[in-house]
């Protein structure tokens, strides 16, 4: 072909290149969307509560995907040392997608029920006071600072709009969830727990509970923390089986 | 003629200032009603910006017919020359306080805005976008006005894309600093940033091809097919990678669209290519330009270029999935990602090729011209570096370098060694010529930094292999009795001394910027150059006299 119809015409040169580099992106992305093996079908996964969704923003905010991944490769080691391998549905409610492309610290995906509140309270506010050869930054401010969940049911009904599943009445009463998760033995608490399952309620930095206490930013990171991981019932999951849709 | 000329200076001036008032406007609703500080702290700076430049379009009338006969337009690649200089300064620092922060974790201060988490993202993109885009920004408007004989067109456009683009840096940058993020690495800027990002690139889009169309030439100089293909490829990468809802459009959260394992294929697919088509097309557009120009002989071989060009932006678009092997990903999209990353050397080596080989018969200027050895050093580091690419998507070898130190150091042979090179010398070649200068300042100052820089670099990516092989040997490494030797943090330590090394190479590559930024500063406030007579007299391309060439565009 003569390539002179390229080099003459800066319009089909133009043109000529949006072709040939849309063709990769589209063959790779395109069928995620409708693939159904893509994303596994699994019991347990959830959407997270609102005091988890502040504290997986506070994630994202202090930028722990640039050292901490969340996202097990299917090789024996790491199996051995951070449990199953992650599954695409874990993930399927993260927006965004926090997997990391590396390992500075260790992966976080199973990270929840490893360690006690105590520990992660102490390591956030000192990391070598716990691990001394641990080279992460200190996070004493989020002990210092009280949550801000004003726009919560705002994030909740975008993330809705996204395609997350939280029901009506998720979202209307999302503040007083936020408030329920650090309040154990409320009714409140109950109805959280009702709405979703498996979460965790208590005060999660070591401050004393009570009635209308507020969340510390540290509650929300540690009650994120704390659930990555253990939603899947794993005694029910047969990657070879009818778990792919 | 002359009216039409006329008509279309106010025409200029009334658009110009229209967007002036259009931005400061929005700058006001959110330096006003914006629900965080960071927001209207933001929004002020919009709006200052705004005025200045509106303030400024009013009392600098246009005159077409006056520009015209002015030659070619330069005053816009000037600023864009020395914000390239400025921001490299300031990412090269950031990073060199990172990577001291890594080995002294002292060094964070627990601070939220001096925590290595919100930091990275500041070097990141003060390295990519500020110092990597600058120079695109600055050598494709240079190179397509030269190649094309043809003068940028408009008057505010150009000025427009060049103090646009430093705007979208500082909304960024102090974006990250005070925790406003998407999330996503090389795209963390949130949605408002990432409009204003657009508009400005559309507007670049439009400037690049105003040019080509206006050209004297009939045809297309290979550099700008590569600049070309950059501008539009980035263009399509922002715009998918950063569909997002905005919670509030007056807050600076926002969700993307594409969650989970869709999101991570997107942003694979954008990251990858904001190095494949920012950092190498582009690139490789200024590799095209400045070493024939540099060595003053023709591009080694014509038919080289045309099936280097399709290939390699034909194949690297495919090449993200090899960012997630052995991950939730789906196996044929990672064995399609391999596949394609390991064809993906013969179109890089093309190019090397192409760049090494225009050499022939002038091989003596790498001992006698530093530039010209920046610029050759730098193709060499493209070939090493996109050998190790296909060779680290292997899957076999991935499951052993990934979430390790080595992907760092692959990187920066990348960054510090193609990318950073190649921009050093095209600098120290743009400048003299855009000043009108007898040559630069000092050569002797230009061979202290290839130096530095050089050992810097060596400091760097030895120290990163080293890290980055030991981590994931003793991540997989089993004892007698079967059980995994290491704890991870055993791992860590083990990092410490590779990571001191490596702070050291980049301080040199640092304080070898700095030698560069006082080098420019005297060479553009007009110093007697102190070695003019060990300089080569390359001369510039000669200026724009329009109407002596009349040859008909197509």
């Amino acid at each position: 072909m003569n390539h002179a119809i390229f080099e003459r015409n800066s319009i089909i040169l133009l043109i000529g290149a949006l072709i040939v580099v849309s063709i990769g992106g589209i063959v790779e992305i395109a069928p995620l969307f409708y693939v159904q093996s893509t994303i596994e079908k699994v019991q347990g996964m959830r959407p997270y509560s609102p005091l988890e969704l502040a504290g997986r923003d506070i994630y994202v905010r202090e930028g722990c995907y640039n050292c901490h991944s969340q996202m097990i490769r299917s090789l024996r080691d790491e199996v051995e040392r951070y449990g199953h391998y992650s599954l695409a549905a874990e993930s399927m409610y993260d927006y965004p997608f926090q997997w990391g492309s590396k390992r500075t610290g260790p992966d976080l995906a199973r990270v929840g029920g490893k360690y006690s509140d105590a520990w992660h309270t102490e390591h956030m506010r000192d990391p070598r006071s716990v691990v001394p050869a641990s080279i992460m930054p200190g996070y004493p401010f989020l002990d210092h600072t009280l949550l801000d969940y004003s726009n919560i049911s705002k994030r909740m009904k975008a993330l809705k709009a996204l395609g997350v599943p939280y029901s009506d009445e998720m979202i209307a009463s999302a503040g007083k969830d936020v408030v329920a998760q650090v309040s154990p033995d409320t009714k409140d608490a109950k109805a959280l727990v009702a709405r979703y399952p498996k979460a965790q309620v208590r005060k999660f930095d070591g401050q004393p509970a009570g009635e209308n206490v507020e969340p510390t930013e540290l509650d929300a990171v540690i009650a994120y923390l704390q659930m990555l991981g253990t939603l899947v019932d794993f005694t029910k999951f047969d990657a070879s089986g009818p778990n792919l849709r | 003629m002359q009216d039409v000329l006329d008509e279309r200076s106010g025409l200029s001036d009334s658009l110009a200032l229209i967007s002036a008032v259009i931005i400061g406007a929005i700058g006001l609703v959110f330096a006003l009603a914006g629900e965080e500080e960071i927001l209207r702290l933001q929004g002020l700076i919009v709006l200052a910006a705004a005025a200045a430049a509106g303030f400024y379009v009013v009392t600098h009338p246009t005159n077409l017919r006056q520009e015209k006969r002015s030659g070619y337009f330069d005053g816009p690649i000037r600023v864009a020359t020395i914000a390239c200089v400025f921001w490299g300064i300031a990412g090269f620092l950031v990073g060199d306080i990172l990577a001291w922060q890594l080995s002294f974790p002292a060094l964070n201060l627990d601070l939220p805005w001096t925590n290595f988490g919100r930091l990275r993202p500041v070097h990141t993109s003060a390295v990519i976008f500020a110092f990597g885009g600058n120079a695109l920004i600055a050598t494709s408007l240079y190179v397509v006005q030269r190649t094309s004989q043809a003068r940028l067109p408009g008057k505010w456009a150009p000025w427009f894309v060049v103090w646009g683009y430093q705007l979208f840096i500082v909304i960024a940058a102090t974006g990250y600093l005070m925790g406003v993020t998407q999330g996503k690495e090389y795209a963390e800027p949130e949605w408002y940033a990432d409009i204003l990002l657009t508009v400005v690139w559309v507007a670049y889009l439009l400037v690049f091809l105003g040019t080509l169309k206006d050209r004297q030439e009939p045809h297309i100089y290979v550099a700008n097919w590569f600049f070309l293909a950059f501008i539009v490829t980035v263009a399509m990468l922002h715009i998918v990678n950063n569909l997002a809802l905005p919670v509030s459009f007056l807050g600076t959260l926002s969700y993307p669209l594409f969650p989970g394992v869709q999101g991570a294929m997107t942003q694979w697919w954008y990251g990858h290519n904001a190095v494949g088509f920012f950092l190498t097309a582009g690139f490789l557009g200024i590799m095209y330009y400045f070493i024939p120009k540099r060595a003053e002989r023709p591009v080694y071989s014509y038919r080289l270029s045309i099936v280097h060009f399709w290939s390699l932006i034909f194949l690297y678009i495919w090449a993200g999935p090899h960012h997630l092997h052995y991950t939730a990903l789906p196996e044929w999209a990672q064995t399609l990602g391999m596949t394609f990353s390991i064809m993906l050397w013969m179109p890089s080596w093309g190019g090397m090729i192409n760049g090494l080989m225009t050499l022939s018969g002038a091989w003596d200027k790498l001992r006698t011209d530093p530039v010209i050895r920046l610029l050759v050093v730098s193709v060499a580091f493209y070939g090493m570096s996109t050998f190790e690419g296909p060779l680290m998507s292997i899957k076999e070898v991935n499951s052993l370098s990934h979430y390790t130190d080595w992907t760092i150091g692959h990187v920066h042979s990348g960054a510090l060694g193609w990318v950073g090179m190649i921009t050093f010398g095209a600098v120290y070649c743009l400048v003299p010529w855009l000043w009108k200068r007898q040559g630069l300042y000092s050569m002797k100052l230009v061979e202290w930094h290839f130096w530095l820089a050089m050992i810097g670099i060596v400091l760097y990516i030895s120290s990163m292999w080293v890290a980055g092989i030991t981590q994931g040997l003793m991540w997989r490494a089993y004892d007698r009795l079967g059980f995994l030797k290491y704890s991870f943090i055993e791992t860590v330590e083990a990092m410490h001394w590779p990571y001191v090394i490596r702070a050291a190479g980049g301080a040199l590559f640092l304080l070898g910027g700095l030698i560069m930024a006082y080098n420019v500063w005297r060479t553009i406030r007009g110093d007697q150059p102190v070695d003019v007579r060990d300089q080569p007299a390359v001369a510039a391309a000669p200026e724009l006299r329009p109407g002596v060439v009349a040859m008909p565009a197509e």
